[in-house]
């Protein structure tokens, strides 16, 4: 019970003003381009190595193709980044210090397992409040070479426990800045940095279990120090807790006294089809990141979400750890992100209804007038946000087809 | 059913949030699906009743009721089945080289060596862990297990170099069973001696 006193008495929220969530970039491994997200990432490996010889080769040059990307993306010049922060699974961070070689910009390795990428959003969006304009944070981990690392060697015939998650293999980078871009850049406005809790669960398959009192902790913390509740979210959106963790956290939310069935969704759990038997769904440090930097950042974008709590969650363990006999302490750091559209969030769904012949052609004659408000501003074609790019695509397809 | 009812429709929510196409949502919302999520409800209605307030005190508990549990009938028919095959195919070679008139002793370790070398061929074509998936002791407990524990780590580590990476991890799956399997010969040599006094 003396959580509850801590709780009440410090407050551990802090807010940002100026920080812009200006671009995402999403590199994804074969398993993840076939699973449910999968038309949604903006680039793909058709080869789990990437034409490297080693995977911690490929899991280096994945690092570099995210952070190329996203700069090519956002029209941001290498000079022009201040600094990289970010981290992977492997010892000593090696796969973004390696691929930070090439940069000029100043690196900070991140590492808190799988929370990696929210902890290095918050760093980024502090960075950026005080001192920097542009900033990327970075994340990723890759399926075979963590297996190698933290389990048994690929080829080993063992069988796998229900309870377990799958590695999975990508990269997330996104760029923050100080000024948006776009009128519809996403905007960061409040982190809760998670402290660490042990719920003394030993067994290493079983990470959700570990994790989700964690996460139950700093949303508790979270709601406690704004006073929202979780219904003034759209989305309230977990790393890598699996099925069962989401189940976990949904129990524990209930007995804290805040209701998450509404609107909680899990990365991991969201990634793969029941049929690709990843058991508990997906978990690393890439699985936030990934989610968040394909479908969330468009979703954000287009408006059709106003708000939402991103909790990366992660198990602070070693292989050392575990064989010792020490439990899995585990940690979740919270980030607010909020849409800048006008009227977010209550426009009904296109895919969920068909518009009639009238409102197309309304809808036309608009997106007519807005291409040439934005032919008038060459700053603003330049800065293009994905989603367009994407509708140009589709309407060559269809020319063609015809 | 009510509940159950008002439940699906918040996941909807989720998922049209999630943006999801509405075939996946479907496939989400089946009947079947549906059956499957309210008989779990059930199935945990007592244990939720008995973990009305968790604590880091009975957490471990509560995640052992809550986690799924592998299904051992299932688990010991692959593993039968497959074990079985391999000792068969086995049995198979050493009656083929006693056919072709070789002694019997030198029969059998032919035998075992073709199965240790095979294991090994199937191992580096990536086909005998997705057998390990579902077979389980049915495919590492035979001698092809050992092959496979042994080839798995070398063809992982080859890339550290021959000497640091394939000769230092060669043995890491197959090392612990390699020494545990000398200590407890020689305990169980040790028994023998007591009882027969040498003679057996």
């Amino acid at each position: 019970m003396t959580q509850n006193i801590e709780n009440n008495i410090k407050k551990r929220t802090i807010y940002f003003d100026d920080v812009y969530f200006s671009e995402g970039f999403s590199v994804v491994g074969p398993k993840e381009l076939k699973g449910k997200l999968g038309d949604h990432f903006d680039f793909a490996l058709i080869n789990d190595k990437y034409d490297q010889k080693t995977f911690e080769k490929a899991e280096r040059k994945m690092f570099e193709t995210a952070i190329d990307g996203v700069m090519a993306k956002s029209k941001v010049l290498p000079i022009e980044v201040d600094a990289i922060l970010g981290g992977d699974l492997l010892d000593q961070i090696v796969s973004t210090s390696f691929s930070a070689r090439k940069s000029s910009a100043s690196f900070f390795g991140m590492y808190t397992a799988c929370a990696t990428y929210a902890q290095s959003l918050i760093m980024g969006a502090a960075l950026i409040h005080g001192y920097y304009n542009n900033v990327i944070c970075i994340s990723g981990s890759h399926f075979s070479s963590a297996e190698r690392q933290y389990r048994y060697p690929l080829e080993l015939g063992v069988l796998r426990s229900p309870m377990t998650q799958w590695t999975c293999t990508g990269v997330g980078a996104t760029l923050l800045t100080k000024n948006a871009h776009t009128p519809n850049t996403p905007k960061i406005t409040a982190a809760t940095p998670g402290r660490v809790i042990d719920y003394d669960i030993k067994d290493v398959n079983n990470m959700g279990a570990a994790m989700a009192p964690a996460a139950c902790d700093t949303l508790k913390q979270f709601f406690s120090d704004t006073g929202k509740s979780p219904q003034d979210f759209d989305l309230i959106l977990t790393g890598d807790l699996g099925k069962l963790g989401k189940e976990i956290l949904l129990d524990l939310s209930k007995q804290e006294g805040f209701d998450l069935t509404d609107n909680l969704a899990d990365c991991g759990a969201s990634l793969y089809f029941t049929k690709q038997k990843t058991f508990q769904g997906g978990s690393g440090a890439a699985c936030s990141a990934i989610v968040v930097n394909s479908i969330i950042l468009d979703n954000l974008r287009s408006g059709q979400m106003r708000n939402l709590l991103l909790v990366g969650t992660g198990a602070l363990m070693s292989q050392l750890t575990a064989y010792q006999g020490d439990g899995i302490p585990a940690v979740a750091h919270l980030v607010e992100i909020t849409s800048s559209v006008k009227d977010a969030g209550r426009e009904p769904l296109e895919k969920y209804y068909q518009p009639k012949k009238e409102e197309i052609k309304m809808k036309n004659e608009k997106n007519a007038k807005n291409n040439n408000s934005k032919n008038n501003n060459v700053k603003n074609k330049v800065n293009n946000s994905k989603s367009d790019s994407k509708n140009e695509m589709k309407n060559k397809k269809e020319n063609k087809d015809k | 059913m009510k509940s159950d009812k008002k439940k699906t429709s918040e996941i909807g929510k989720v998922e049209k949030a999630l943006n999801l196409k509405p075939e996946e949502s479907l496939e989400v919302f089946s009947k079947e699906k549906q059956e499957e999520f309210a008989s779990t409800q059930e199935k945990y209605k007592d244990v939720a009743q008995k973990f009305q307030h968790i604590d880091k005190s009975n957490y471990k508990e509560y995640v052992f009721h809550k986690s799924p549990k592998s299904s051992h009938f299932k688990n010991m028919f692959w593993a039968f089945l497959v074990g079985g095959l391999i000792c068969v195919l086995g049995q198979a070679f050493v009656e083929l080289f006693l056919y072709l008139g070789m002694p019997k002793p030198d029969a059998f370790v032919l035998a075992s060596s073709v199965l240790v070398a095979l294991a090994a061929i199937f191992t580096g074509f990536g086909i005998y862990d997705l057998l390990g998936r579902f077979a389980g002791a049915g495919s590492t407990v035979p001698i092809t297990g050992f092959s496979n524990a042994i080839v798995a780590p070398a063809l992982e580590f080859r890339c550290e170099g021959m000497i640091y990476g394939l000769g230092a991890k060669m043995f890491l799956v197959a090392g612990p069973v390699i020494v545990n399997g000398v200590a407890i010969s020689v305990v169980i040599a040790l028994i023998t001696l007591l009882f027969t006094g040498g003679g057996g």
